[in-house]
């Protein structure tokens, strides 16, 4: 079924896969984040180990017009290491939860990464060029006697092979508790937010050794804890708006004008939930794992365990719009418990324009839902199907008893094979699916 | 357990039975539902709230590592009296209480040095 994210013959084909290709993954090879910069010239990866790695898309060349640029490594680097909190006795894992890239302002690129505990502004330059025939200095670097120089001569800057660079210019560190499970650049590019289980601080992008404390829903008394935090955003435009999700399926709309501290939120958005309806699993599975507002600012999407939601920001009584992504594990939502995969937490994206949705699921599965012709597709990140521009075929699953042929069965999902993260360049219809330990980039055909 | 798997099909049956003008509205179980009496039926303690305080505190608690030399010695004297340590099944959905003595070997190793990652290879 072709047709999501483009016209009626769009079809999705595979471009690259990064990564190992062996059965044994270690764990610190899994991805946890994926992350286009805002010209979606540059892919950033985050992992368990603590690692980032970015991908440089290559300039089409006229050589070959038939493939897009490609993506290729740019940089590398360690960005958290593993810590151990002696005071707590809590384990600070390097995992990176979240990179969020900063606008560009110069030649240098800059973006926030995150691990549970403390975030911190990489800025990655390149040289490309050298100065040669300094004039205190020769050719080794050893300085002149400045008393037998005779002549001055000016520097030339030569071509030299490009040298990237990371360095990490900010760390904002001791201001959460709890697990960091979301940061947000705001759109007045001075600011950014992180949230935690329980609180949700505002940072100065220069400034690390204070943060404000704008959300905090810890209780008085622990044990009348009923719910966290699970995800926050800015608004795209308005600078003192934010949103934040919760595990009770809710999501605030807070203003930044309105309060210093905005435990009174805004706006509240809940769909009403049928009371004949509800079991032991209502609430968990209700639970938000990923709230993103549209490029537009009108619309909002939040993942949940079994569907997508999207609401118009006027209106908090119920979503506009609801996507079912994988409703045959209603069936099996037992054994998710018992193997712990119903606290899987989703991601979720919007295309450039705003019209189609994407997230993942499980066996390598991932979801697109086109909002115009309200199709939807299934397709698979495999190493099967990745033959250069090899067109990717939708995926079925069979819920009934007959199960067709190229229909894979419920029973079959393999649950470990989970794509948790998704990205889509903010202007093509190019993606970059996780698919554990390897990153997949698939695009639209090219005639 | 087996005994609820059969009070599940018997309540079936007996649907199946029943004359065609007797209402069986209220007796239609959602497949959630159903999930939810198979769940009931392996963990009986399971508490009623569960998305409340349990989970969330267990969700909080991440990384929490508890480890006392005080403890851990008197647990292996006890071992030497041919006592077990009691161990913590993986079926129990508890948090680590105060029973459990955490040896050495619950803990994790020391982690590997760090290498590049295979991404950029």
């Amino acid at each position: 079924m072709a047709g999501v994210g483009g016209g009626n013959d769009f079809q999705w084909c595979f471009s690259q896969v990064k990564g190992a290709i062996d059965e044994d993954v270690a764990e610190a090879d899994i991805i946890s984040t994926v992350e286009f910069n805002y010209s979606g010239e540059l892919l950033a990866t985050g992992d368990k180990g603590g690692r980032v790695v970015i991908f440089q898309r290559e300039q089409e060349s006229k050589n070959r017009p038939h493939s897009r640029g490609e993506y290729n490594v740019y940089s590398t680097f360690q960005s958290h290491e593993p810590e151990f909190d002696y005071l707590k006795s809590l384990e600070i894992e390097e995992k990176i939860n979240k990179i969020r890239w900063l606008p560009q302002q110069n030649a240098a690129h800059s973006l926030l990464s995150t691990n549970d505990k403390t975030i911190k502004l990489w800025k990655i330059s390149q040289r490309d060029k050298r100065a040669e025939g300094y004039n205190l200095k020769d050719e080794d670097g050893r300085l002149r006697d400045p008393f037998r120089i005779t002549s001055l001569r000016v520097p030339v800057l030569l071509p030299m092979d490009r040298m990237v660079e990371a360095s990490p210019r900010r760390i904002f560190a001791n201001a959460h508790t709890y697990h960091i499970n979301s940061i947000s650049v705001n759109s007045d590019h001075e600011t950014y937010l992180s949230a935690d289980d329980l609180r949700v601080n505002l940072w100065h992008l220069e400034i690390t050794d204070r943060s404000f404390n704008i959300v905090d829903i810890k209780p008085a008394n622990m044990e009348e804890l009923t719910e966290v935090i699970t995800a926050a955003e800015c608004h795209p435009h308005q600078c003192n708006v934010f949103v934040y999700s919760s595990s009770k399926g809710t999501i605030r709309l807070c203003d930044m004008r309105a309060a210093a501290l905005c435990d009174r939120q805004s706006k509240f958005f809940e769909e009403p939930e049928d009371p004949s309806s509800r079991s032991f699993f209502s609430e968990i599975i209700s639970s938000i794992s990923d709230v993103k507002f549209s490029h537009s600012g009108r619309y909002m999407m939040t993942r949940d365990y079994l569907s997508v939601k999207v609401w118009d920001l006027n209106m908090e009584n119920r979503p506009v719009e609801t996507y079912q992504v994988h409703e045959y594990l209603r069936s099996k939502l037992c054994s998710l418990y018992e193997n712990d995969c119903i606290f899987d937490k989703f991601e979720c994206c919007w295309n450039g324009a705003d019209s189609a949705i994407m997230t993942g699921s499980y066996n390598n599965f991932f979801r697109m839902f086109d909002r115009n012709t309200r199709r939807d597709i299934t397709l698979e990140a495999s190493r099967e199907n990745s033959k250069p521009r090899a067109i990717l075929k939708a995926r079925k699953v069979s819920t009934g008893g007959k199960r067709k042929k190229d229909e894979i069965s419920v029973d079959s999902l393999d649950f470990n094979k989970k794509i948790l993260h998704t990205a889509w360049h903010p202007k093509e219809n190019v993606i970059a699916v996780a698919a554990t330990n390897n990153l997949y980039i698939f695009q639209d055909k090219i005639n | 357990m087996l005994h609820h798997n059969m009070s599940l099909h018997a309540c079936l049956y007996v649907l199946c039975v029943l004359p065609p003008t007797q209402e069986i509205d209220d007796n239609v179980i959602t497949p959630e539902k159903a999930e939810e009496v198979k769940l009931k039926a392996r963990y009986p303690h399971l508490g009623a709230k569960p998305g409340g305080s349990d989970l969330l505190r267990k969700r909080l608690q991440k990384g929490q590592k508890f480890f006392d030399s005080g403890d851990y010695n008197m647990a292996k004297a006890k071992v030497k009296n041919k006592q077990q340590l009691p161990a913590v099944t993986p079926a129990e959905k508890a948090e680590i209480t105060g029973d459990h003595i955490p040896t050495p070997q619950d803990i994790p190793q020391r982690k590997p040095s760090i290498v590049a990652s295979k991404l950029a290879g």
